[in-house]
């Protein structure tokens, strides 16, 4: 019952004084909503490397004066083999007809007298042969075949892509752990001005029988109140900078034929990320408490 | 309803407050507390209320020994003691009835409860009428009635005042001592501290004189007996 009515005379405190409460609820969604947008990238990016993975592929490029012929028989036997799921063979031919639509180069390929492309075969190794070690060994077997001029692997860049991103997830964690203290300690700070300005308030309360509980319960609403305005401001943040960067997110995916795309919060995301702000604020707020308010006690009210 | 046993109250190494109090007084009585100011007025008031706690001896409240009393519990000793301040301490962000209402709040009462009565003391300090007024458009008597309803509002079983008519008129002022008196009548234990000597005499009560921290007229010599009655 009394919580209920705290908790709206505190909405209200905060709703009088809007410039400033808005003030503290900008500091605060600021605040959340850069490492939020930081782990919403940092899983987009682990979606691509996931992506990735399961397709990792293997590519064989042939001598430049391997014939067509040999190509064919070498690919049906590579095909046989068991670690190997599916091939594909492309011929020198489709190969420049693929170069030229995809890199705009046209007119300057013309000046080529001849095809500068070997035939390649694209291998996706089997499931099971998609560890490390297992495509190592594919690899091995597959350049010790003749004509085979080189075969690359994918799997270089996107273990150097999981390393990035395992270092940025750290980086990230570490930069949340910081912007949420920074958050209860402005929260805190706010709380302690709300304390000082209801110092008459306070003493009253206390001298009348107020618990401590009692005393306690409007600042903690107060920090809970910043902390549901500041995960809001956060929200539209993240919103507005996602359709802002939604764009040409997608037109950079696209010239890499990527599925890459940012992707937002959630609805659940969302919720988790006000309530996690309501904490911090309530943390704040109670870090305020504990250190000010016992301060104020009623032994000076009485005079001399 | 209070009782002093031996209590000393020292600051600090040369301000002792109160030396050796022994006084007690029974339900419903009223009774003054004078001296000349310095003389340990204020501390006693605050012992009572557990703002302090005494040097030595025992200082008992409704049955209850305040010495050992942890910090947790004092909020419920102070639900059952009234207090009407010299400044009223009233709080000028919020209505007359908000104000009367404050022990109640504490107390989680509901709000029909609150509101019946609040009324009553407000009612019985004649003020009624201003419920819905900000403290700040009320005089200054009328400012102290708002915290002696305030004061009684829960029916504290003691009730205790400090300089209550300091800033008054005597005619507010008498206005103001016959109220407490009426609530004694009614079984509430009244302690006044003032040092309006003129008014003390003409309501001729019990009326208890410090000087210097010692009690010099008006306090019970401390009776034979293990329980010290």
């Amino acid at each position: 019952m009394h919580h209920r009515k705290v908790a709206r005379d505190s909405a209200g405190r905060l709703w009088r004084t809007p410039v400033a409460s808005l003030m503290t609820w900008a500091v605060m969604g600021v605040a959340l909503a850069l490492p939020v947008a930081l782990l919403l990238l940092l899983t987009s990016l682990q979606g691509v490397s996931a992506g990735w993975e399961s397709s990792a592929r293997v590519t064989a490029y042939m001598d430049l004066d391997a014939s067509l012929e040999q190509t064919r028989k070498l690919a049906s036997e590579i095909a046989s083999d068991g670690r190997v799921a599916e091939l594909e063979l492309v011929d020198r031919d489709r190969a420049l007809a693929e170069f030229r639509a995809s890199s705009g180069l046209d007119d300057a390929l013309d000046y080529l007298e001849e095809n500068p492309l070997p035939h390649t075969l694209l291998i996706t190794p089997e499931e099971n042969a998609r560890s490390a070690n297992g495509v190592a060994a594919l690899v091995t077997f597959i350049e010790s075949m003749d004509r085979v001029e080189r075969v690359q692997v994918d799997l270089g860049w996107l273990q150097r892509l999981n390393a990035m991103t395992d270092l940025l997830a750290r980086a990230v964690w570490a930069l949340a752990i910081l912007l949420a203290v920074a958050v209860v300690l402005v929260i805190g700070n706010t709380v302690r001005l709300s304390i000082e300005s209801r110092r008459d308030e306070i003493l009253v309360a206390k001298l009348v029988g107020g618990t401590d509980g009692f005393v306690r319960r409007p600042f903690l609403y107060t920090g809970a109140w910043f902390g549901l305005g500041g995960g809001i401001v956060a929200w539209v943040l993240l919103q507005l900078s996602l359709w802002w960067l939604n764009g040409p997110v997608e037109r950079l995916a696209g010239l890499y034929r990527s599925n890459f795309s940012l992707n937002g919060l959630s609805i659940d995301g969302a919720l988790a990320l006000i309530i996690a702000a309501m904490l911090l604020g309530w943390l704040g707020a109670w870090v305020a408490v504990k250190r000010h308010l016992s301060d104020i006690e009623p032994g000076e009210i009485a005079g001399g | 309803m209070i009782e002093f046993r031996q209590v000393t109250k020292r600051y600090d190494s040369d301000h002792t407050a109160l030396r050796q109090v022994n006084f007690h007084l029974d339900r419903g009585e009223l009774a003054f507390l004078t001296g000349h100011s310095g003389a340990g007025k204020s501390t006693l008031l605050k012992l009572l209320m557990v703002m302090e706690r005494p040097s030595a001896g025992e200082v008992v409240v409704g049955g209850q020994m305040l010495n050992r009393l942890p910090r947790r519990q004092i909020p419920y000793i102070r639900r059952h003691i009234g207090v009407v301040f010299q400044n009223h301490q009233l709080l000028f962000d919020r209505t007359v009835f908000d104000n009367v209402a404050m022990p109640l709040e504490v107390m989680g009462a509901s709000p029909r409860d609150m509101g019946r009565r609040v009324r009553a003391a407000l009612d019985k300090v004649g003020l009624l009428s201003k419920e819905k007024m900000n403290p700040l458009q009320l005089s200054g008597g009328e400012q102290q009635r708002v915290g002696i309803a305030r004061a009684v509002v829960n029916k504290p079983p003691l009730l205790l005042a400090d300089e209550p008519t300091g800033n008054l008129d005597p005619k507010l002022s008498a206005d103001i001592m016959n109220l407490f008196a009426q609530f004694s009548q009614v079984g509430v234990t009244v302690l006044i501290a003032s040092h309006d000597l003129a008014l003390i005499n003409e309501m001729g009560r019990r009326t208890l004189t410090l000087d210097h921290g010692n009690l010099i007229a008006g306090g019970t010599p401390l009776q034979g007996g293990p329980s010290g009655r």
